[in-house]
């Protein structure tokens, strides 16, 4: 549960007045929550930990550590459904 | 050292591994606090590179491992309560309570429901409200704010039926009671890199000083691991004892400011037992007063349940560094990730689970056997 995995901010909209998102992993794209990231915008990317985006991070870090995360992967165990 | 092979950067490894060694006079104990460096550590083999003179002792940073069982039973009667919706991250629901697991609940009926994110939990209240919705809120300071944000949300909308079991741990008192033990063979920790990213890393300066240790904030993949592990060394060679940033493209000194103002505004310092460990003083959170209405443990009457620990589980003892998990009788035969003793086979970032599931069923050449405590 403590994996944080970079994503690309695809878009940001409000939700019972929390700034939220969408924000694509890799191709995975999830719902997030932007409230502790004011400045970031579309385009952006961020490291994402439990639906929380915690830290910018610039774009040649962020497709390094998914391309590591999908040769190992985590982002299937991270976004998978079901239960154990 | 399978996994190693694959990386882009492979080479890079090698060299930062080959620094080390070269680095290197004397043996030198280094803890990794947070248990996804452990993970990525066996995982990746890191160990295996390092020279016979560096040893990693995993530490305490799995918080799905160090919530402590009466939580856990806790946990256990709120779920079974009839008209309750129980949510959940993934990793707890085989952690073993007293009796059985959340899993074992689900399966007499209870509604446990996993979770991606603490706000899912919130969104189930407001979808549910005939229904009482109770999340268990446990993690370390990087999964804090998001059950900071799924408190003040409830608030904000005025949900009755939500409420949050608080398990909150903070690594920097965990480092200081791990240096303060009269057993501590800890020369140098790698600070979790993540929840740094949230915290910042200005409190740990004075831990360092305090205790003459160096502190290097650490990521999770094998070059941030194996970088953090060199310049710790190259600190212990040199007897100095600061706190470096080895992790700057994602922490910052300061960390997340809107972070740390909401969990400031939710949450207040208490003391925290830790499963295995016992009550380490101020380290821990809980719900402030004008957040109590949210509190689970006030809403629900679990406070006289009695707990008890599977007396063949030595998960404390690999928590506390002194054990390695393929040392302890009951690794890989009775217990397994299948039918877990303890908290620490159970999670993916448990040290147990990550020795079996990366197959470190045997003695590795290049370890030590633990002193005895």
């Amino acid at each position: 549960m403590c994996l944080a995995v970079p994503g690309r901010v695809e878009s940001v909209y409000e939700t019972d007045g929390t700034r939220m998102g969408k924000v694509n992993f890799g191709g995975v794209v999830k719902e997030v929550c932007l409230a502790y990231l004011p400045e970031i915008t579309v385009g952006d990317y961020a490291i994402v930990h439990v639906g929380f985006a915690i830290s910018r991070v610039d774009e040649a870090t962020a497709h390094e550590t998914l391309r590591t995360f999908q040769s190992l992967g985590l982002l299937e165990e991270e976004f998978g459904e079901g239960e154990p | 050292m399978k996994y190693l092979t694959e990386f882009r950067d492979g080479e890079l490894a090698q060299k930062l591994a080959a620094e080390i060694r070269s680095a290197v006079t004397r043996p030198w104990a280094i803890m990794e606090v947070c248990g996804g460096q452990t993970h990525s550590v066996i995982r990746n083999g890191i160990d295996q590179l390092l020279p016979p003179e560096v040893e990693l002792i995993h530490g305490p940073g799995c918080p799905v491992c160090v919530t402590p069982i009466e939580l856990i039973d806790k946990a256990l009667a709120i779920a079974a309560t009839p008209g309750v919706i129980f949510c959940s991250f993934g990793d707890m629901l085989r952690v073993p309570g007293t009796s059985g697991d959340l899993f074992t609940v689900k399966g007499r009926g209870a509604d446990v429901r996993v979770v991606y994110s603490p706000l899912d939990a919130v969104k189930l209240a407001k979808e549910n409200p005939a229904r009482q919705v109770v999340f268990f809120g446990i993690g370390f300071e990087t999964t804090a704010p998001a059950n900071a944000m799924a408190v003040h949300q409830a608030k904000r909308l005025g949900l009755q039926n939500f409420s949050v079991l608080v398990s909150h741990v903070l690594v920097p008192p965990a480092i200081d009671a791990i240096m303060s033990s009269p057993t501590n063979r800890v020369q140098a920790f790698l600070a979790a890199g993540h929840v740094c990213s949230v915290m910042g890393f200005h409190q740990y300066p004075p831990l360092a000083e305090k205790h003459r240790v160096p502190i290097v904030v650490t990521g999770f993949e094998p070059l941030d691991l194996l970088d953090g592990i060199r310049r710790a060394v190259i600190q212990l060679e040199a007897g100095t004892h600061t706190v470096e940033n080895a992790y700057p493209r994602v922490v910052t000194f300061e960390g997340n400011r809107p972070a740390q103002a909401l969990l400031a505004e939710v949450f207040e310092v208490t003391d925290r037992a830790w499963r295995g460990i016992g009550i380490i003083p101020n380290s821990g959170w809980r719900l402030r007063d004008e957040y109590r209405a949210f509190d689970a443990e006030a809403r629900f009457a679990v406070a006289g349940i009695r707990s008890a620990e599977s007396p063949r589980c030595r998960s404390g003892e690999v928590l506390r560094g002194t054990l390695k998990p393929h040392h302890c009788e009951a690794f890989g035969k009775d217990c397994t990730p299948r039918t877990p003793l303890g908290a620490t086979m159970v999670s993916s970032e448990g040290a147990c689970a990550a020795y079996y599931n990366y197959g470190r069923l045997v003695e590795l050449g290049t370890e030590r056997v633990p002193c005895p405590v």
